[in-house]
């Protein structure tokens, strides 16, 4: 019975705990997004912020998206070919890269890379005093450490997968001309004509919010982070694991919601507010 | 009227900078502080003593709204802050220096920017105002020239001493000292010591000091406090309390002593042993 009842009480304690800090997190996010609105936007750490986020996730992002779209090339066109469907391979890598493997790709690839460094640099801080030292100066660690890493993560991102996407259907290019003699005007013609530009916008709209999403937490768990070295690690790994499942999570209901209701119609409904 | 009566007088005359009444708090359920009552008066150095986990660094962190009380009140300069959202901090923290234990530095700025960081928060000073300003911090501190340092360039000690100087950058009314001697050597800790002295004489702000080393306690404050379970056990005139005659004080410091006996003890013994196959 008071086993049950510990374990209950255990269970509860879980529950709450989530509870608070999905509300803490709330709670930043609101901050973060009041900071943008202060006087004296963070100009410099932002760019700063774009240049080791975005600038450098390059690499990493473009090499994920060339052999993604060649690998995807080949198991669709080795595929295909039993069926002699061969001459759809731009349709099928063109839809798959540009609705979904190229936003959640470059989303984890970033994520595990930034939201990584981002956890482990604030949390540093966070257990050296640094964080208090902020604040104890009158400074706000919202606007002075979050709002330019979330602001990096939520541009940056759309950017980059713009480019995993274009690299990625090249990449399909380049294996279906070299190993299945599809010439690369037909399969760009076949990608033009299959991919709408509401594919593309559903696509790189998502990482608007996994941008978002990257930056966000891994300023929460590195601005918690507590217990000297060994919690850095901890948030690090944290970090990487609550970023990368949320992508994946998020990644279903955004794109069941842009089925519902087209992302350019969400587009030009901010272009109109704007406005 | 005795000194002590005359200079109470003086003391309630010149205002409270901090006030804690019935501070309580909790990590984790855990209870750190558990009713703090605390006057510190303008003008005066005054040490918190305490031993490792007694709550000294908290206690100190609620009188900057680094951390927030569950219960009770806290005062700053009479005003009442402990509701204060974070924003409203941001003007009151205008009027305080704090000095970490860390340092807490921030590794990628240098010397010079870290001093320049609480002005430039602060204030729309020039550039040649703001250098001037980092220029005397850091000949304050005794650092003339170390402006394009990077922290991890600098020892522990002048680490502590940039932090000084980082946190008079705005002559601060009041300047907080979080463990100012930890880590140091005995001439590092003595010369903390000194400055901190200096630097209420020639700012003439208030100091509040948060310390486990006697020595340094009793070299420099105007009065003592004693926190021990979560509350204040003992506060008083340090001039009163140097002979170490109340209880509680007394217990603290044989508690503090058992340390350096031990090490005293172990140092016996090596000694001991090292003579031993000589011998």
């Amino acid at each position: 019975m008071s086993d049950t009842r510990t374990a209950v009480g255990r269970l509860g304690a879980r529950v709450l705990a989530g509870i608070t800090s999905a509300g803490d997190f709330l709670l930043l996010g609101g901050e973060t997004a009041r900071a943008l609105l202060r006087p004296r936007f963070p100009l410099r750490d932002a760019l700063v912020q774009f240049d080791a986020i975005a600038v450098r996730s390059t690499p990493i992002v473009v090499i994920t998206a060339i052999f993604t779209g060649m690998v995807l090339a080949l198991q669709t066109a080795f595929a295909l070919t039993r069926f002699g469907a061969k001459p759809y391979v731009g349709s099928i890598v063109g839809l798959s890269i540009v609705r979904e493997l190229g936003p959640v790709l470059a989303a984890l690839m970033v994520g595990g890379r930034v939201g990584a460094g981002i956890a482990s640099e604030l949390g540093s801080m966070a257990v050296t005093e640094q964080v208090d030292a902020i604040r104890a100066m009158g400074a706000d660690p919202a606007q002075k450490l979050a709002l330019p890493r979330v602001i990096a993560t939520t541009l940056g991102l759309p950017l980059l997968t713009f480019f995993a996407i274009v690299l990625g259907v090249g990449g399909g290019m380049l294996v279906a001309d070299l190993q299945f003699s599809i010439a690369p005007g037909f399969y760009r013609q076949t990608v033009i004509s299959s991919v709408e530009m509401g594919d593309f916008f559903s696509g790189v709209l998502k990482t608007v919010f996994f941008g978002w999403w990257i930056g966000m937490v891994g300023v929460f768990v590195g601005l918690r982070t507590t217990g000297g070295t060994a919690g850095v690690g901890r948030a690090t790994t944290q970090a990487v694991v609550i970023s990368s499942i949320g992508v994946l999570i998020s990644d279903f209901f955004l794109t069941k919601l842009f089925m519902l209701v087209p992302a350019e119609r969400w587009l030009e409904r901010v272009l109109e507010v704007l406005r | 009227m005795t000194e002590h009566a005359a200079s109470e007088a003086e003391r309630s005359q010149r205002g409270s900078a901090i006030e804690l009444r019935g501070v309580t708090k909790s990590f984790h359920g855990k209870p750190v502080l558990r009713g703090v009552d605390l006057v510190i008066a303008a003008g005066e150095t005054t040490v918190i003593l305490g031993g490792s986990g007694s709550g000294k660094s908290v206690c100190m962190k609620h009188m900057i709204g680094l951390l927030r009380a569950d219960a009770g009140e806290v005062r700053v300069f009479g005003r009442d802050v402990t509701r204060l959202s974070e924003s409203g901090w941001v003007v009151v923290r205008r009027d305080f220096g704090m000095v970490f234990q860390s340092a807490a530095l921030f590794d990628s700025l240098s010397v010079h920017e870290n001093v320049a960081y609480p002005i430039r928060e602060h204030e729309r000073w020039e550039e040649a105002r703001i250098d001037e300003r980092v220029a005397w911090c850091l000949a304050a501190v005794g650092l003339v020239g170390a402006e394009k340092l990077l922290p991890a360039e600098l020892s522990g000690g002048m680490r502590k001493r940039v932090g000084v100087a980082r946190a008079i950058a705005l002559g601060p009314k009041i300047i907080l000292y979080d463990e100012p001697t930890t880590g140091l050597d005995p001439a590092n800790s003595r010369r903390i010591a000194e400055l901190i002295q200096r630097l209420q004489r020639e700012l003439g702000a208030t100091s509040v000091v948060v310390t486990h080393d006697l020595e340094l306690a009793f070299s420099i404050a105007d009065r003592v406090a004693l926190l021990k379970d979560g509350r204040i056990a003992l506060e008083g005139p340090a001039a009163a309390l140097r002979g170490g005659e109340h209880p509680a004080l007394r217990e603290f410091i044989e508690g503090v002593e058992l340390l350096p006996v031990a090490v005293g003890a172990l140092g016996d013994r090596n000694s001991k042993a090292k003579e031993g196959p000589n011998g």
